[in-house]
């Protein structure tokens, strides 16, 4: 890895390699991803597209899959937390 | 609204893994003109996932330079999903809809893994185990992490190999098959030099690595996350303490796609003949969505198809030997690696089986079919639509998938507007292509 990237996950700022996805970013920061309909705490499961449960608001756009988004410099991650 | 983007291809391939990109190079390097759309940031499919830095796999990097020079243009990060006429496709970008016109239509989308429902399943830190690996290749520190593997398929072998050469600790690898069952296995592949040599390398890496067979997860403990995972091994219960599980059972292919476009299937796979071609015109099918089998017959499923549709014959008779050949092995692992019985009576009654919704074991279990359990419960109709909750209920109660219905998946308001007004031209009878 070249390079590192700071995005900020609720506010918090976390580095993160170049490359790296935003699912990366919120497990770096020690968060889960979303809360479900009934209330569970909720993480990345499939890593690849399918699940949803890696839903999060990226730069105020609310239900964006963290997995198939790359981290850019100075991104606003947000969880359901 | 959205910018649109209108674009017209003579071979129009979906899905960027070894399939997609073997049959977008023969068809481009015969000078048809070519488009490979993928839901993925990158290519490689899951397979080959994370770019050239961490293709160990020679054949990768060398497919991927070859298809970036064979002058095919390379569409990642859309996703599909609605066809409104035959011949179209609509796809989502960020924040741009694609209109894809095409003349062939080669299918590759894949496989995913089949997750099956037990306690605590859905803790945070209970992950797939393709899952775990693409997190991993995405830039998630797993050194000194200790992962618990558990389900079945090669896939635990090849990802419990990864996960260690980076730093992980792999306390052990629950495999739901039998002894017996996997020996038939290592016999059969003794018709496959390749596959042997893959398999020792394996056994290298995995040195000291405890694996258990007639092994499976029971429950998963924690609070915010996993914190041990008990397992059922050797006839009793077990504890292991662990910062991720990761569970998946085998492979199910991606046949929403096909099933859309009006692609029979066939015991679950996309029906293609000698030539990858589907029982629909002008539409051809390679991969794991014809019978999962992995990277060589991927490669020779591919090519045979991207000939095929760029009008090759010839050449496309050439590779039906080796294409032949690694189905043998995918017919194998079929066997091998076919769930147990035992694997019904994993969820207790509160657990959850459809995670977008939320819905519990007892709640569909009173339900004789998916559709009846859909339209009264809400289960499949989340964010996933089923992709998730159908493949596990398949298994548990033995219910058959539903019809697809547009949009395949969850799209933004300006795609579905898209969508909409197509599907009022095509209600007016100005375009009826779509059944």
């Amino acid at each position: 890895m070249l390079s590192e990237i700071i995005v900020t996950v609720n506010g918090v700022p976390v580095t993160v390699p170049s490359g790296a996805t935003v699912t990366t970013a919120v497990l770096l920061a020690g968060k889960a991803c979303r809360t479900s309909v009934s209330g569970e705490p909720r993480g990345p499961l499939c890593g690849m597209g399918i699940c949803f449960e890696c839903r999060v608001a990226i730069n105020g756009k609310p239900h964006c899959q963290s997995c198939q988004t790359l981290c850019e410099q100075g991104m606003e991650v947000r969880t359901d937390e | 609204m959205s910018r649109e983007v209108r674009q017209r291809f003579d071979v129009l391939v979906v899905g960027g893994g070894p399939a997609g990109v073997a049959a977008a190079v023969r068809a481009a390097e015969a000078g048809v003109r070519v488009g490979v759309v993928d839901d993925n940031v990158n290519l490689g499919g899951q397979i080959w996932r994370g770019g050239p830095e961490h293709e160990k796999e020679t054949s990768a990097a060398g497919w991927i330079s070859r298809l970036r020079a064979s002058g095919a243009t390379i569409l990642c990060g859309l996703r599909i999903f609605h066809q409104p006429e035959a011949g179209v496709l609509l796809a989502e970008g960020h924040d741009d809809l694609h209109v894809l016109s095409y003349t062939k239509l080669v299918l590759a989308t894949g496989a995913r893994e089949r997750f099956l429902p037990f306690p605590g399943w859905t803790l945070p830190n209970v992950t797939g185990v393709g899952g775990l690996q693409a997190m991993v290749k995405s830039g998630l520190p797993i050194r000194g992490k200790r992962v618990v593997i558990a389900g079945t398929g090669p896939l635990l072998l090849a990802v419990a190999a990864y996960l260690r050469e980076h730093g992980a600790e792999i306390p052990i690898i629950c495999e739901q098959a039998s002894w017996s069952s996997l020996a038939r296995f290592g016999v059969a592949l003794f018709g496959q030099p390749g596959k042997i040599a893959q398999g020792l390398q394996l056994k290298r890496q995995l040195a000291g690595i405890k694996f258990s067979a007639n092994s499976w997860p029971l429950a998963v403990h924690g609070k915010a996350a996993v914190e041990a995972v008990v397992i059922f091994r050797r006839g009793q219960t077990e504890a292991i303490a662990c910062d991720y599980l990761a569970c998946g059972f085998h492979l199910v292919p991606n046949i929403e796609l096909p099933l859309l476009l009006g692609c029979q299937i066939q015991r679950g796979y996309v029906r293609v003949d000698d030539y990858q071609r589907t029982t629909v015109q002008e539409i051809l099918c390679a991969g794991e969505p014809t019978g999962i089998g992995g990277v060589e017959l991927s490669l020779a499923e591919g090519q045979i198809a991207g000939l095929v549709a760029s009008g090759q014959m010839t050449e496309a008779k050439k590779l039906f030997g080796a294409r032949n050949r690694a189905r043998y092995f995918a017919r194998s692992l079929d066997r091998a690696f076919r769930l147990r019985s035992e694997l019904r009576r994993l969820p207790s009654p509160d657990t959850i089986v459809c995670r977008c919704e939320d819905i519990r074991y007892s709640r569909l279990s009173r339900h004789t079919s998916w559709r009846s359990a859909k339209l009264h419960t809400r289960c499949g109709m989340g964010p996933c639509q089923g992709r998730v909750c159908g493949t596990s209920t398949e298994f548990l109660f033995k219910w058959n998938p539903d019809s697809v219905r547009p949009p395949i998946l969850p799209v933004r308001v300006e795609s579905l507007a898209a969508m909409s007004s197509e599907l009022d031209l095509e209600c007016s009878g100005v375009s009826g292509g779509h059944k």
